[in-house]
């Protein structure tokens, strides 16, 4: 067991990977010398050279077109974007292209490229900085989307990504990457496709993923005692674990979905949709959403405003209670 | 011919140059320049200025009243000079460090400041300077220049647009589409790209094999590389394009070659990446000195100027200091305004909702 920062547990995973398997590089703006801005790359370069830690020119687009080239010829590219907010430039290769060239190929062309890219609010950033694009991703198929929100998971789904022969957008919560948490690198993984109860309880499902994880078990345990929330962690947004949400669900009776971003056409509308139709005789009250409001990210002294806290959880909880 | 990328203190062969960083005027077969003494202490002043809230604002950010900040540091006559350039008509668009460009079109610092500190994302009417809002997605900003151009073609007005950029944005799909756009309609841009040198910590061979001005042939247009350190020469080549452009001949890049002297931003670690020396031997080539120089030299001013230009600095960086600590946070239901021309009934739905949940902790306190 070690204790590692989340930035840097995925740091330990990226390296493991590049251990295991000469083919995977890891590609994106100043990942090299400076290991990223988040650091996340710190020293892959100094120890796996620059034809495998590649400081590329200032493009995203240019970032994953190559990456879908260099996966073509049997690489497994890791790309970095290094904010949520220059994903878009890349947007068109990554949904027009890289989503849809296995299907094109009737499954001959395989695309292992994982698009890593630290996301939502909470570090004052100025605009752009703090997007939370997962719903842009989710609702293309093809892609295979998920979410760390720990150290533990930091240090193994990146890996299981970059396994993957599957496209994989791979979101870091940004605000959590200096949290601490024991890693056991040897114990075995949860699938990467797989979400988790993190927080067991009896009354209420709160369904969350990311950045909100440790705001809603931060919620769960302020009302200890008075209220038993479960606290599941999504972990994969696409495709979902909906056998988990679904028993959670039925045991608790309740349901609230919570995440930083815009509640209108968000993730949490679709897994309210669901559970809707698969739980309707379990749930004692409709399932409410917490999340971001539908205009730009504010200036970063509104984000405390913008960001749903542990308030605004409890506060659509006990809403589900007053039904 | 030379493919020459470098970085080092060394004048490359290519550079348009009226100001030596001794401050002696040098000749250039196709720019020239007359300026008064008293404009030239007006080029002086402002670049003393702008350095000083720049200076100012590292401070705050240091000091934790601002978020983040990105330094102008070394890069003041590339601005100051393309920005004297512009016509009141002409319109700029700037990335995020255009501080200098924004002092020339009278945009309030506050503004700035304001950005960085975290309380507005920029606020100020870009038709009442003809300053366009800070860009901060890279090379964005390109692509509306010219089209803001095409519109003033269209309207057959006698003015130009200039666009601001890095060395790194070359590299952008944006950046190379508005190279074509501009191309083929012809329209009245400039693209100033001050290449100084870093794009974060990668430098420019990240970026180009070739020096950056050199880029133009290819899309059909002239493309020139001036001392971005060079005041004068920053003016005399940026006034020939914007000529140019409004006569109806089309674009022009224009590479100012220039150090970030300061970090990329107040979050960046220069010691990482940057070569040692690099700054040392960029700082004997200082924007300000050879002004100063020029100006002593010929005994365009003596020291009272120069001490009466640094108070002003002096009482402008305390005023902007206090007016940022003043600067009041925004309300949290700004978060909704602003978002539609259109009432919009989703909006004034989580507005209200939110409002009574504000209101809920107000009146609920125990
Ligand atoms: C599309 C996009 N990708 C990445 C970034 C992050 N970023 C901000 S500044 C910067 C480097 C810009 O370098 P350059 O264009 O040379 O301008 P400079 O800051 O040196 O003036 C990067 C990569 C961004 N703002 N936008």
């Amino acid at each position: 067991m070690t204790t590692l920062t989340l930035a840097k547990a995925l740091n330990e995973g990226l390296r493991k990977a590049m251990e295991d398997d000469p083919k995977v590089l890891i590609m994106g703006e100043d990942v090299g010398k400076l290991g990223g801005v988040f650091r996340v790359t710190d020293g892959l370069q100094k120890d796996f050279g620059e034809s495998r830690v590649i400081d590329t020119p200032l493009a995203e687009s240019g970032i994953i077109g190559t990456a879908i080239g260099l996966a073509l010829r049997g690489y497994r590219p890791v790309c970095e974007i290094q904010f949520d907010g220059f994903v878009f430039p890349a947007a068109d290769q990554i949904i027009t292209q890289l989503a849809k060239m296995p299907l094109r190929s009737l499954g001959k062309v395989k695309l292992p490229v994982v698009v890593r890219i630290p996301c939502g609010g909470g570090i004052g950033a100025v605009e752009h900085h703090s997007e939370s694009p997962e719903a842009y991703f989710t609702h293309t198929g093809g892609l295979r989307v998920v979410a760390c929100s720990n150290p533990v998971d930091g240090y193994h789904m990146v890996q299981q990504a970059i396994r993957s022969d599957d496209p994989v957008v791979f979101f870091e919560p940004k605000r959590r990457y200096w949290d601490k948490a024991e890693v056991d690198k040897d114990a075995a993984p949860l699938p990467m496709g797989r979400g988790r109860v993190v927080r067991p309880g009896a009354d209420v499902t709160v369904l969350t993923y990311g950045p909100m994880v440790k705001t809603c078990l931060e919620a769960a345990n302020a009302v200890e005692g008075e209220r038993s929330i479960e606290v599941v962690d999504l972990r994969s947004l696409s495709p979902l674990d909906t056998e988990l949400v679904f028993d959670s669900v039925r045991r608790t009776g309740r349901c609230v979905v919570a995440h930083e971003a815009p509640m209108y056409n968000g993730l949490g509308a679709e897994i309210a949709a669901r559970v809707t139709e698969a739980c309707f005789y379990h749930l004692e009250s409709p399932v409410l959403r917490v999340g971001g409001f539908s205009t730009p990210y504010p200036p970063s002294r509104l984000e405390d405003h913008y960001l749903p806290d542990l308030d605004r959880v409890l506060d659509a909880v006990d809403r589900t209670f007053a039904f | 011919m030379t493919v020459d990328a470098s970085r080092g203190a060394e004048a490359p062969p290519e550079l348009v140059q009226l100001l030596t960083p001794e401050g002696e005027r040098v000749e250039h077969p196709d720019y020239d320049i007359d300026l008064t003494p008293e404009e030239v202490r007006e080029l002086y002043r402002d670049l003393v200025l702008v350095r000083r809230i720049d200076m100012e604002a590292v401070a705050l950010q240091r000091q934790g009243e601002l978020g983040i900040w990105a330094s102008l540091l070394g890069q003041e006559a590339a601005q100051i000079g393309s920005a004297r350039a512009l016509a009141d008509s002409d319109m700029a668009f700037p990335t995020y460090r255009e501080h200098g460009v924004a002092w020339c079109r009278g945009v309030d610092p506050l503004y700035l400041l304001g950005l960085f500190r975290g309380v507005s994302n920029g606020g100020w009417d870009p038709a009442d300077h003809n300053f366009h809002l800070y860009t901060i997605v890279i090379g964005a900003q390109a692509l509306h220049a010219v089209g803001y151009a095409m519109g003033v073609q269209r309207d057959g007005a006698d003015a130009a647009t200039i666009v601001y950029f890095g060395d790194g944005a070359t590299s952008q799909g944006d950046v190379n589409e508005a190279f074509i756009w501009a191309s083929v309609f012809n329209a009245p841009v400039v693209f100033f790209c001050q290449n100084n040198q870093w794009a974060i910590s990668e430098p420019l061979e990240k970026q180009s094999r070739i020096p950056l001005y050199r880029r133009a042939s290819g899309f059909g247009f002239p493309g020139i590389r001036v001392d971005g350190n060079d005041v004068f020469a920053c003016l005399a080549v940026t006034r020939q394009a914007l000529r140019n452009a409004r006569e109806g001949q089309g674009p022009t890049l224009i590479e100012a070659f220039t150090y970030r002297m300061g970090a990329h931003t107040t979050s960046d670690d220069p010691t990482r990446y940057r070569v040692a020396g690099e700054l040392e031997a960029w700082k004997l080539k200082d924007p300000i000195e050879r002004v100063k120089a020029y100006l002593f030299r010929n005994q365009h001013a003596d020291q009272d100027f120069f001490d009466a230009v640094d108070a002003e600095a002096g009482r402008l960086g305390r005023e902007v200091r206090k007016r940022c600590l003043e600067l009041p946070d925004p309300n949290p239901l700004d978060i909704f305004e602003h978002v539609y021309a259109e009432p919009n009934a989703l909006l004034a739905e989580e507005r209200e909702q939110f409002a009574a949940y504000l209101a809920s902790f107000e009146g609920g306190e125990s």
